[in-house]
């Protein structure tokens, strides 16, 4: 279904100015690759912090410890030993399959808006000097949504991992399905659960690593499946949004319902793990379950 | 009466309605014999999925199925449909005493959707719904899913990971409902008639979409009336799915379901 070639559709004028408008802000207000300023806000405590300062803090918030999102080429600097990531299967197109109207014209807008290609990077690098195939998920793309390019993409980067008997490591970030695409979405799920299953019985390692916010179809798919489920402190990780639950039982959510935390505590979680140590943990779980006697 | 030209909002008003046949109707009027079996073995047993053995033509079978109620005290039993984590837990169970039995599954869907609850996620929703989809990719023994009512997202796919699956004519089956989807992408949840079109969740759709292999022709609505004779062709069909899933090889039923998927 999925076509690799795609008709490139240019802005208009006004569409590009929009596109570096929001693309100017975002920089500025959430991450380091192009500060404009000195410092930022805090989302949390809304307290200045200066961008030099949550670079070297691994990007949380000196004051409160908020866990800022990062980008996903950030996050792979952040775990992958120095220059060692080749990425996989870029230039993918979805088939639109509902022909959902304004569809492809806002994947433009968000391309260029976040200078990502879909909510997902896959690709091959190293950790302590093994080789892993490692998935990151950006919310900054259409909320990390998952339809077909991102379901695919996924499904690629661990059919290849099974093949060449390596670990996979999935960092999930997602509002769930991708509306736009709609039951094709869904079918995304099974696809990527499907080739997960696959890789479990050929012995292999997967770790998943859930970041602020994991919900909807992709908590009910591969979030929930890693041999070892890691997650970032305070992240928000659930099935239903914590909306929808509110709405359907017309009450209020206890505080930290559906964090990192909760989840422990319930025992879907094997280890909420700080930023700083992440690269380490990733390691050892890796030497640990990639041990050849 | 110009059945065939329904709006597919009113085929979604008829897929919810309460005359609607229910997974029990269906199974108890399609197998020559149906016993229930009960629980997940971890926690409790979910009064939204009914499951058992039956037998059909001399054939043993597994069925499960997600059931609603009709009256208000029923419907609280079977909490609208809704399942909790122990009830996708207990069709896996089901689904694995089938394997080790070399029974074929057969699975009726029916739900507005997982159970949206505190329980719910307390109890891990998620992580049952991707449990499901990550073992029923490899069971080898045939699955045949159905589509008879609503197929609401999430809580439907965790139980239509088939070798093939079928949809009644006035079933629907959506990553979410069409009021759900017109309030994120329009913020304006009245106009879920217009989303029921262009979401594509018809069974006509779907099968233009090659996300369903075959439409269960209804020429009235399914009701209670006429199930008898509608039960009388699913037999059929199960039937012929049957001796066709017969001649396969394990593996040759799990590589054929896992390229179902991974072609979408």
């Amino acid at each position: 279904m999925l076509k690799e070639m795609f008709k490139k559709r240019t802005l208009t004028p006004q569409e590009k100015k929009q596109a570096e408008r929001v693309k100017k802000a975002k920089d500025t207000l959430l991450e380091y690759q192009a500060p404009e300023g000195l410092f930022q806000k805090c989302s949390d405590c809304g307290k200045p912090v200066y961008n030099e300062d949550i670079i070297e803090n691994y990007y949380i918030c000196p004051h409160c410890g908020n866990y800022f999102r990062i980008r996903p080429r950030t996050r792979i600097a952040m775990v992958l030993d120095r220059n060692t990531f080749e990425e996989w299967d870029t230039g993918l197109v979805t088939s639109d399959p509902l022909e959902f109207p304004g569809y492809l014209k806002k994947l433009e807008h968000q391309k260029s808006v976040t200078n990502l290609e879909e909510a997902v990077i896959t690709g091959k690098g190293k950790i302590g000097g093994s080789e892993v195939a490692i998935a990151v998920m950006s919310a900054d793309f259409m909320m990390g949504s998952m339809g077909q390019v991102v379901g695919e993409k996924i499904t690629r980067a661990i059919e290849r991992a099974t093949e060449q008997r390596i670990p996979i490591i999935i960092f999930t970030c997602s509002g769930g399905a991708r509306m736009q695409e709609g039951i094709i979405s869904l079918m995304q799920m099974e696809k990527t659960s499907a080739a997960l299953r696959r890789h479990d019985q050929a012995g292999l390692l997967y770790i998943s690593v859930l970041t602020d916010p994991t919900t909807g179809g992709v908590t009910a798919s591969f979030a929930m499946l890693g041999d070892v489920i890691l997650a970032e402190p305070g992240a928000l990780v659930g099935f239903a949004g914590p909306r929808v639950i509110e709405q359907t039982i017309g009450q209020k959510l206890p505080d930290g319902f559906q964090r990192s935390e909760f989840l422990l505590e319930h025992g879907f979680v094997d280890k909420i793990v700080e930023r700083k140590n992440l690269r380490k943990v990733l390691a050892t779980i890796i030497r640990s379950c990639c041990y050849e006697s | 009466m110009s059945h065939n030209n329904l709006t597919p909002w009113e085929r979604v008003e008829i897929s919810r309605s309460a005359e609607r046949p229910t997974s029990l109707d269906y199974i108890t009027t399609i197998f020559d014999r149906y016993m229930s079996l009960h629980g997940d073995r971890l926690f409790g047993d979910d009064g939204a999925i009914v499951g058992g053995l039956a037998s059909i033509d001399g054939i043993p079978v597994t069925v499960v199925g997600q059931q609603k109620g009709r009256s208000t005290k029923e419907n609280i039993k079977r909490n609208f449909g809704m399942p909790s984590p122990e009830g996708y837990r207990k069709t896996m169970r089901l689904m694995r005493q089938a394997e080790k039995f070399h029974r074929p599954v057969i699975c009726f869907v029916d739900t507005p959707g997982a159970f949206c609850g505190i329980e719910a996620e307390e109890g891990g929703i998620g992580e049952a719904i991707a449990r499901n989809l990550y073992e029923m990719s490899s069971l080898k023994v045939p699955i045949l899913s159905i589509m008879i009512g609503e197929g609401g997202s999430g809580g439907a796919i965790a139980m239509a990971v088939g070798n093939e699956v079928w949809s009644m004519e006035n079933s629907t089956y959506s990553v979410l409902s069409p009021e759900g989807f017109a309030s994120i992408l329009w913020k304006d949840g009245s106009r879920a008639s217009e989303a029921a079109k262009v979401m594509k969740i018809t069974a006509a759709d779907l099968k233009e979409l090659g996300v369903i292999e075959r439409v269960i022709r209804e020429p009235e609505p399914a009701s209670i009336d006429n199930i008898i004779e509608l039960s009388e062709e699913i037999r059929e069909m199960i039937v012929d799915f049957l001796k066709r899933y017969k001649k396969k090889m394990p593996e040759e039923i799990v590589e054929e379901r896992y390229q179902r998927f991974r072609k979408m």
